[in-house]
């Protein structure tokens, strides 16, 4: 693979201080792109979880460091000096545990509440569906048709946000660890995962159960809008893409219908309506193509046509290696003008 | 000593040790009887010092085989967007190294140390079913072998070791290599299933006099729970690759969820068996801990009982966890809660045990060798792991850990921690046992350093690589995610693991090679059995066991066994042999004759796994010559054992005279067949749940009175079949203790004739309705059920069978029946099992609409 070239990191403040005690224990972390850490949180969830982890780690930090200090000194220790015999059986193996694990126990149930229902009253429904090797999205609108996407998701900060997550074809997981923990994607199942997102910014999720040869390659972005901006763009999804600008654009326009690109794809506002590939109404926006195997420029979508079968084995899309160059050229930058 | 461990007298104390010298020629004959074949024939041993050694050997090439591939996977995850492997090539070695080290590896190694080690531990002369042992080995040897070979051609599993479905159905895995994994997976578990049997009867039944229950050492105790575990949890994983392999076959769709089924249907059977399996890896890793612990720090184990129950403990919470690996399936809540208190309510029993190892050392002196020094890294590393343990038990940190790198960080903590270091500190221990000498303590200690460091090298990173959203059984990642340099951390730690096991390797090919200095005969001055002085038909004689230390209790010991002053100093019939105890009690009950070296275990195992392969390879006719052999070789292994009296009753020592032969309930086969027959019970439970769940799913596709449902008249034919059939083998039963032979002909030939008529109306019966197996859930499960009745159907034919050709031969009559009972046992149990499918298929969907 030689697309190494990805978006760079954002930097922030609050990811630099939520990865500051990692670093304590000695690990510095090249880069700190923390797009995909469930360290580096922006939602309610993997907030909650987060602070949950930090209690985890120090807590068994402690343990270890006594345990481990303890088993030192047995070794090392005349056994005249020491202590206890049986009493630490019943006290370190019987009694601390109880009682640490029945309060950990408290504090787990009352969280795993929490989260499950941090969402009562969803002000927006996403439907996300996983295929092999990429993702179906259905924005659920009141009164109007669903609108369609793919390989990215739109949220708005601060509200309550609900996923309706299946499968149609084998299991997948949706996991987007800044926002929140990962739900299953199960063929004849159909997931809730409640998510509220408080930072704007653009974060990276995974599929996280193994789901055949791209399994690594199925990968999807998240931008998270403020509130307002997020109804802007909702609004501007619904028109129809602007007419092609120059001749090339035009010239592509055709080549995509020429080549039968419609009957897999669909473009809002035009007569592709495909449904067995992935939406590509405003594909020149989302930050990555392929979900997420590649950043989004005239040239990756020319080699992607092209090459499709190299860059992602397997997968459903043909590799279109016949057309010319200039046709090839024509038809990727049509497709990075629709934004 | 200070240190006696013995209890209160019984009625051997006094008299031993018996006087010596003994006679003549008496050792002469043991050694002659035990003796190994030559040359080729080594191949039909038997013994389980040899058999032993032959499968810990293999399961050692298997991981290192399993090692090596992840190894390559290291360096293709050193570096972002690498194309050393292709994605195929990634994903066929992630599977085989997590398939080969979990069913390959590690239940097998587990294993093959108890057939190698437990015999010494409990004074016996060999396991009770050593011909099994060994087909059991060899089945595992040519099995294993081909399915690393499928990685020669490009045919290995590619689904993950969990196999999941419906990605390794037959619509996205149309290839063979998900055949491999069912296949040769599914028959090498049948191998562990026999290790299991031998290994509960043999601790049940052949402990030498005087070791009651609660003088059986930790060791012992955590083989018997692993292997009650094996009896349990593995039957679910025979089951869900039974029906993985039938929906590939014939499409009956148990996971499609088009069709009725279910895809978490797998998970819940896989899980069912998948986490008592790595505390089937750890407990018997732990049991040779508490061994080692105590000889190290030179004082009993403290806690000992507390690390019994621990143990129990284990073995029972082990079965409540399963849902844990299903935290982020959409579960509802409350049962999440459940399984997350289950899952730290298990940590208690490993505290329990880290403590008392603590204490055990604290309150002694410790000597410093390899084995203490892999034992300490075993500790940091396993502690560590439990204690990620209990974090993936909370629910929603699960929910962001769960298939992360923290989780391939976790395992490999709890299964290398847990198990690779006791072993190799075992190896290290035991080493002196196998060939007198002692490995090498300055490349010991190289080595573990390079493993211990190797190892958190490693494994730590991978915590924070998959925190930092690194997901697993990836075959690249990108570059800008902040996971460069903690992969490239991993990757040189993963080398330097690998030179520390290679190191390893290099000490004992030196010492099988002569090198080494000479080991003394109690090297650490441990105080059990397994020290004894012993060739290969294990001690002299038996001793009579009165502690839990019996070399610390009576330092004198090991000159008296020697000499023979103990039990079965010699062999009073002239052949193989070892004594049978009562279960609890541990009193000589009978003189077991042990079958001797024999061509048909290494043979069957051959024909057995060609079999297997056959199928994999779709040569379904072919198939049938390699299972007709393998039965063939079996029954000719089997005609000539259960010899009856032949012998008067004899002197075992000390006076004491015991019968060569006993039958009914108080025979070792009889405790094999029933120990068979919970496994067999399990398995037709699994398939129970499995229509039970399927039909909470999907009760749509059930059919209902009067639609669909076969008339009750069928049911009353199908009951009164299976009844007839048991009555027939009561009717046998009757007939064998009068010596009625006519009889006892006439009735078999009625109880399986009633069999067949049963099975025919069962299947006519569900036929008639028109129901297909592959229309829906529901048709694939009655179906099922009445496939599975029909195996056991054919597996009466043969035992009813083989019974006739023994009654017509003369072997069998009132006072040699052990073959007879067997195969009433099994008789029983099938007409049972008959009757209770057919009530649930008929009666079930009309009760429950």
């Amino acid at each position: 693979m030689t697309w190494a070239s990805r978006r760079p990191a954002r930097l922030s403040l609050r990811r630099g201080l939520s990865i500051a005690p990692l670093a304590i224990a000695g690990f510095s972390l090249a880069g700190c792109e923390g797009r995909q850490s469930a360290l580096d949180a922006a939602g309610v969830s993997a907030q909650e979880i987060l602070v949950t982890s930090w209690i985890l780690f120090i807590g068994a930090a402690v343990i270890f460091l006594v345990v481990m200090g303890l088993a030192l000194y047995a070794a090392l220790v005349r056994p005249e000096r020491f202590p206890g015999r049986r009493a630490w059986v019943i006290g370190g193996g019987i009694l601390f545990p109880l009682v640490t694990l029945t309060a950990l126990q408290l504090h787990e149930f009352a969280l795993a509440r929490r989260l499950a229902t941090l969402t009562p009253n969803p002000e927006l429904v996403v439907e996300v569906t996983g295929y092999m090797w990429w993702w179906d999205v259905r924005y659920q609108v009141e009164g109007q048709e669903p609108l369609r996407g793919a390989n990215e998701l739109v949220l708005p900060a601060g509200r309550q946000v609900e996923l309706r997550v299946a499968s149609a074809d084998v299991i997948h997981s949706f996991w987007a660890p800044s926002l929140a923990g990962k739900i299953d994607m199960i063929p004849g199942h159909v997931n809730r995962l409640p998510i509220v997102a408080q930072r704007p910014g653009l974060y990276r999720g995974q599929c996280a159960e193994y789901c055949g040869a791209q399994h690594a390659l199925m990968a999807f972005d998240i931008r998270v809008l403020p509130a307002d901006e997020f109804d802007a763009w909702m609004a501007a999804q619904r028109r129809p893409p602007p007419e092609p600008a120059t001749p090339q654009l035009s010239r592509g326009r055709d080549a995509f219908f020429s080549f039968g690109c419609q009957s897999c794809h669909a473009v809002r506002g035009t007569e592709a309506e495909g449904l067995v590939g992935p939406d590509l109404s405003r594909v020149g926006a989302r930050p990555s193509l392929a979900a997420g195997t590649l950043p989004t420029r005239v040239e990756t979508i020319a080699a992607w046509i092209q090459g499709a079968q190299h860059i992602k084995p397997e997968n459903r899309m043909p590799s279109f290696d016949v057309m010319d160059g200039e046709t090839l050229d024509a038809m990727a930058a049509w497709l990075e003008s629709l934004k | 000593m200070t240190l006696r461990t013995d209890g209160p007298r019984d009625e051997f104390s006094g008299r031993f040790p018996s006087p010596t010298p003994r006679p003549e020629g008496e050792e002469e004959t043991l050694r002659r009887v035990w003796r190994l074949p030559p040359g080729i024939a080594q191949l039909t041993a038997v013994n389980n010092s040899r058999v032993g050694v032959w499968y810990i050997a293999t399961a050692l090439l298997f991981f290192l085989i399993a090692g090596v591939l992840a190894l390559v996977m290291r360096l293709q995850l050193a570096v972002p967007d690498n194309d050393l492997l292709d994605h195929n090539t990634y994903n066929q070695f992630f599977t085989v190294h997590g398939t080969g080290m979990m069913f390959l590896f590690a239940v097998p190694i587990v294993e093959a140390i108890g057939v190698y080690l437990l015999p010494s531990f409990l004074a016996a002369r060999d396991l009770p079913f050593p011909r099994l042992s060994a087909f059991a080995f060899w089945a595992y040897f040519f099995g294993g072998i081909a399915f690393f070979c499928s990685l020669i051609f490009g045919a290995a599993p590619d689904g993950g070791w969990f196999m999941y479905p419906p990605l390794t159905s037959y619509e996205h895995s149309p290839g063979i290599n998900a055949d491999f994994w069912l296949l040769g997976i599914g028959f090498i578990e049948i191998s562990a299933i026999a290790g299991a049997i031998e290994i509960v009867v043999g601790i049940l039944r052949t402990r030498p006099p005087g070791m009651t229950l609660d003088k059986l050492p930790i060791y012992a105790w955590s083989m018997l729970v692993m292997a009650g575990m094996i009896i349990f949890a593995f039957p679910a994983v025979i089951v869900a690759t039974a029906l993985l392999e039938i929906e590939r076959a014939f499409h009956w769709p148990f996971f499609i969820a088009e069709k009725g089924g279910d895809p978490l249907l797998w998970q819940h059977l896989f899980w069912f068996f998948g986490h008592p399996e790595v505390y089937i890896i750890f407990l018997p890793a732990a049991g040779l801990v508490s061994m080692m612990v105590p000889t190290l720090a030179r004082r009993p184990l403290i806690g000992h009982d507390f690390v019994v129950l621990a143990l129990v403990g284990t073995g029972f919470f082990s079965f409540g966890l399963w849902v844990h690996h299903m935290f982020a399936t959409g579960i509802p809540s409350l049962s999440l809660s459940f399984f997350s208190a289950a899952s730290m309510a298990v940590a208690v029993p490993s505290g329990i045990q880290v403590f008392a190892w603590i204490a055990t050392l604290g309150a002694g002196r410790v000597q410093w060798t390899v084995a203490t020094r892999f034992l300490f890294g075993f500790l940091f590393i396993f502690v560590l792991g439990g204690l990620t343990g209990v974090m993936v038990a909370v629910v929603p940190f699960d929910w962001q850990a769960h298939d992360s790198y923290f989780i391939v960080a976790h395992l490999h903590y709890v299964l290398i921690g847990g198990m690779v270091f006791p072993v190799f500190a075992g190896l290290y221990h035991w080493w002196p046992t196998l060939n007198g000498r002692m490995l090498s303590e300055r490349l010991g200690n190289w080595a573990f350093w390079l493993m211990f460091i190797g190892f958190n090298t490693a494994f730590f990173p991978m915590h924070i690589s998959g925190l930092l959203g690194m997901p697993r059984r990836v075959y690249t990642y990108p570059g800008d995610l902040g996971w460069n340099l903690l992969n490239m951390v991993s990757t040189v730690g993963a080398f330097v693991l690998a030179l520390g096991v290679l190191l390893v390797l290099v000490d004992m090919a030196r010492s099988a090679l002569g090198g080494g200095e000479k080991s003394p005969d109690n090297p650490w001055n441990a105080g059990t059995l397994e020290w004894l002085p012993n060739e290969l038909y294990a001690v002299r004689s038996i001793p009579h066991v009165t502690g839990l230390y019996p070399l610390w209790d009576n330092p004198d010991l090991p000159r008296e066994v020697r000499e023979g002053a103990h039990f079965l100093p010699g062999a009073p019939t002239a052949r193989r042999e070892t004594i049978v105890t009562s279960p609890i009690e541990a009193k000589p009950q009978y003189l077991m004759p042990l079958p001797g070296p024999h061509w048909a275990p290494f043979l069957a195992g051959l024909f057995t796994a060609t079999h297997f392969i056959s199928l994999t390879l779709k040569l379904y006719y072919f198939s049938l010559v390699p299972a007709v052999l393998a039965i063939g070789l079996v029954i000719w292994w089997l005609w000539g054992l259960d010899k009856g009296a032949d012998h008067p009753p004899q002197d075992v020592g000390g006076g004491w005279r015991v019968p060569v032969y006993v039958q009914g309930p108080k025979n070792h086969s009889w405790w094999g067949t029933v120990v068979l027959l919970l496994v067999d019970g399990t398995a037709f439970a699994c398939l129970i749940f499995t229509y039970l769940f399927l039909w909470t799913v999907s009760p749509d596709v059930w059919p209902t009175d009067g639609d669909g449902l076969p008339g009750l008249s069928w049911l009353a034919g199908g009951l009164a079949l299976w009844a007839l059939a048991a009555l027939a083998i009561g009717w046998a039963r009757s007939a064998v203790d009068r010596n009625r032979h006519g009889r006892v002909r006439l009735a078999l030939i009625l109880a399986w004739a009633a069999m067949v008529g049963g099975i025919l109306l069962d299947a006519t019966a569900q036929m008639q309705t028109g129901l297909v197996g592959a229309a829906s859930a529901y048709g694939a499960i009655a179906y099922m059920l009445v496939a599975w009745q029909g195996f056991h159907v054919a597996v009466m034919t043969l035992m009813l069978g083989y019974t006739l050709a023994r009654s017509a031969a003369g072997l069998l009559h009132s006072e040699r029946r052990v073959t007879f009972d067997n195969t009433m046992l099994m008789g029983w149990y099938s007409a049972a099992q008959g009757g209770t499918a057919l009530l649930l298929l008929h009666l079930f969907p009309r009760l429950a609409i």
